[in-house]
């Protein structure tokens, strides 16, 4: 440590201009989505993980029914393709399943006590900024997926087709993402959070439509999977690889009804709204 | 430039009791001064400095800060203020010059001035060695000067810290006093908790002793020690005496004229503490001994110590009152509460 110092108590020029309200919120939220970036460039196993576990199972499940009668499956295609759309969502599904964790181990190391003593202007851009983390990793690697599933043969949605995968992955993401991030508020710790991560993660895939179509299963997992979240994303994708492209196109027939691809979509999206806004309180409790 | 009135805060212990943390606790911190807050851990001291750095909300009692309602408007206190937290936490992951950026932008300096004030920071703190290394390899001093300089790095009016120099090195620590009266002397208002005599002694130019949650003195250390009187003596009649010939010795001293106060210290063995009018009781005191046929181990006096006035405030020396919380905390309620 040095002795001279003329400059330790210079003082910011606090009240000489104040900047907008939206320049403070995205410097904060900017620095916050840096510092998870650093961590991810400097520890990858996260995003490599999350790659190479649907990779695995595109390539072992994909094989597997390779030999099944040709005709099995609605449409007549292979169950490669079949699995295609289902591994897809299931992988924005698991990174975005993921995203309280940063958040809990800042609670659980203190960390997030350096966030709340700062002058933030806006707390949500804690929460932003794993959204935005969140969603840039899972749709990267859905899309190293995707194009590992093309290169497998299972082929690739053109144009309009990949824009609305896109926008399905999206806002899928966003729904997971707000319910990870409430648990990530409101369990005890992180070993609570992988718990429920865990128990979550493979019954909702296996009640969906990723790995066989509602003709294949008994009437009441068709009513679950019908109602399963990953159902309304998988569907439409599913549709899109097909070359299908209309949101007024039915792309599952549930129980219930025939739903269109514009259904699932907004389904998606209020369910995205909701879980938002059901999660408010627990943000509020514990970040004001 | 700090008050705190009246504060009060309970915790939710397991199975629904409630532990009083902070008890009508009041204080007064004047602009540009080194205020030291004294007293034993599980006293309320973090408590306290939670609350005024607007972590935690107290039940009841008011928090300013230049004027400032800490309740109303927590975010205009929170940039008034630096705050270096007891356990440091930091990112691993990121470097140390990271970390400061990172807090910068939170404090939404001017990218320019950003990096022009962690310059300066570096230099200040010694760092340039190690700033660029990941925050996981830093030692607990390195640690505990990026923490400093974090909470230096928006040039607040008042620096807020929590026990900044426990499990310090001597090293470390005299860096880290020497910082803090600079910045007294640059007119920075330094609130910091300790629990170790000699630092608040060594720093402060007022103290508040707590205890159990509220204040039960305060002043200048060098008026609280004169406002004491006498002289103090401590006595060992063998290296180590038990009770029984403790309280015996202090039977037959205590009403020895000239001797104000004859207590039985415990944490040292069973020694006597005593306050005397003047140098002349000494004599008395060592014939009486002779006459009772008790020998003489120790004998040291000396002019009052801030340990004799947290004595003289709490009836218990401070070593003791560490010594009995040390076992009565609930470290698990307590992480619980700051998550």
């Amino acid at each position: 440590m040095t002795s001279a110092n003329p400059t330790i108590s210079d003082r910011s020029p606090d009240a000489a201009e104040q900047p907008s309200a939206l320049a403070e919120i995205s410097q904060e939220t900017l620095a916050l989505t840096r510092r998870l970036f650093l961590q991810l460039q400097r520890r990858p196993s996260t995003l490599v993980a999350g790659v190479l576990q649907p990779l695995i199972w595109l390539v072992l499940f994909g094989a597997l029914f390779a030999k099944a009668p040709a005709g099995l499956l609605p449409g007549g295609i292979s169950y490669g393709r079949f699995l295609g759309a289902g591994v897809i969502v299931f992988t924005a599904f698991s990174a975005a399943l993921n995203a309280g964790l940063p958040v809990m181990f800042d609670r659980e190391f203190g960390f997030l006590n350096r966030l709340l003593v700062a002058p933030l202007r806006s707390r949500s851009s804690i929460v932003l900024a794993s959204v935005l983390y969140i969603t840039s990793l899972s749709l990267v690697q859905s899309l190293a997926i995707m194009a590992t599933a093309a290169l497998l043969g299972y082929g690739w949605p053109g144009g309009v087709g990949l824009l609305l995968v896109l926008i399905t992955l999206l806002l899928l993401v966003f729904a997971v993402t707000a319910l990870s991030l409430g648990l990530a508020f409101a369990l005890p710790g992180h070993i609570e959070l992988i718990a429920v991560i865990f128990v979550a993660n493979l019954p909702l895939l296996f009640a969906s439509t990723a790995l066989a179509p509602l003709s294949f299963m008994p009437s009441w997992l068709g009513w679950l999977a019908s109602l399963n979240p990953l159902t309304f994303a998988i569907e439409p994708i599913r549709a899109a690889y097909a070359g299908q492209f209309s949101l007024t196109a039915v792309v599952l027939e549930a129980p219930y009804g025939d739903l269109t691809a514009g259904t699932c979509l907004m389904v998606l999206a209020g369910l995205a709204a909701g879980l938002f806004l059901l999660i408010r309180p627990l943000l509020d409790r514990k970040l004001t | 430039m700090i008050e705190l009135h009246q504060l009060s805060k309970r915790y939710t212990a397991a199975k629904g009791a409630s532990v009083p943390a902070l008890n009508d606790l009041s204080l007064q911190v004047p602009a540009g001064s080194l205020y030291g807050l004294l007293g034993p851990n599980g006293a309320g001291k973090t408590t306290a400095l939670r609350i005024l750095c607007t972590l935690l909300a107290p039940d009841s009692g008011t928090v300013r800060v230049a004027g400032l309602d800490g309740l109303a408007d927590p975010r205009g206190v929170r940039r008034l203020l630096g705050y270096v937290a007891q356990d440091v936490a930091i990112d691993k992951i990121l470097t140390g010059r990271e970390l400061l950026q990172l807090q910068g932008d939170l404090y939404h300096l001017p990218r320019r001035q950003r990096d022009r004030r962690i310059a300066e920071l570096i230099e200040l703190m010694g760092m340039g060695d190690w700033i660029d290394r990941r925050c996981g390899s830093y030692s607990g001093g390195m640690r505990r000067r990026l923490d400093l300089a974090a909470g230096l790095l928006h040039s607040p009016q008042v620096l807020v810290l929590d026990e900044p120099t426990v499990g310090l090195d001597i090293e470390s620590r005299a860096a880290i006093w020497q910082v803090l009266r600079q910045l007294r002397d640059g007119g920075t208002t330094v609130l910091l908790s300790s629990h170790y005599l000699e630092e608040v002694d060594a720093l402060a130019d007022h103290l508040a002793i707590i205890e159990s949650g509220t204040v039960i003195a305060e002043g200048a250390p060098s008026s609280l020690k004169a406002a004491l009187g006498g002289d103090r003596l401590t006595l060992r009649v063998r290296e180590f005496s038990d009770a029984s010939e403790a309280a015996r010795v202090q039977a037959l001293l205590r009403d020895c004229p000239g001797v104000r106060q004859v207590v039985v210290n415990q944490a040292q063995g069973y020694s006597l503490n005593l306050v005397i009018e003047n140098d002349g009781v000494v004599e008395q005191l060592r014939q009486q001994l002779a006459t009772a046929d008790l020998p003489v181990f120790a004998l040291a006096q000396s002019r009052p110590s801030l340990d004799d006035v947290y004595l003289q405030a709490t009836g218990r020396t401070l070593m003791d009152a560490e010594l009995a919380v040390a076992g009565s905390r609930d470290p698990k309620a307590e992480r619980k509460a700051s998550m």
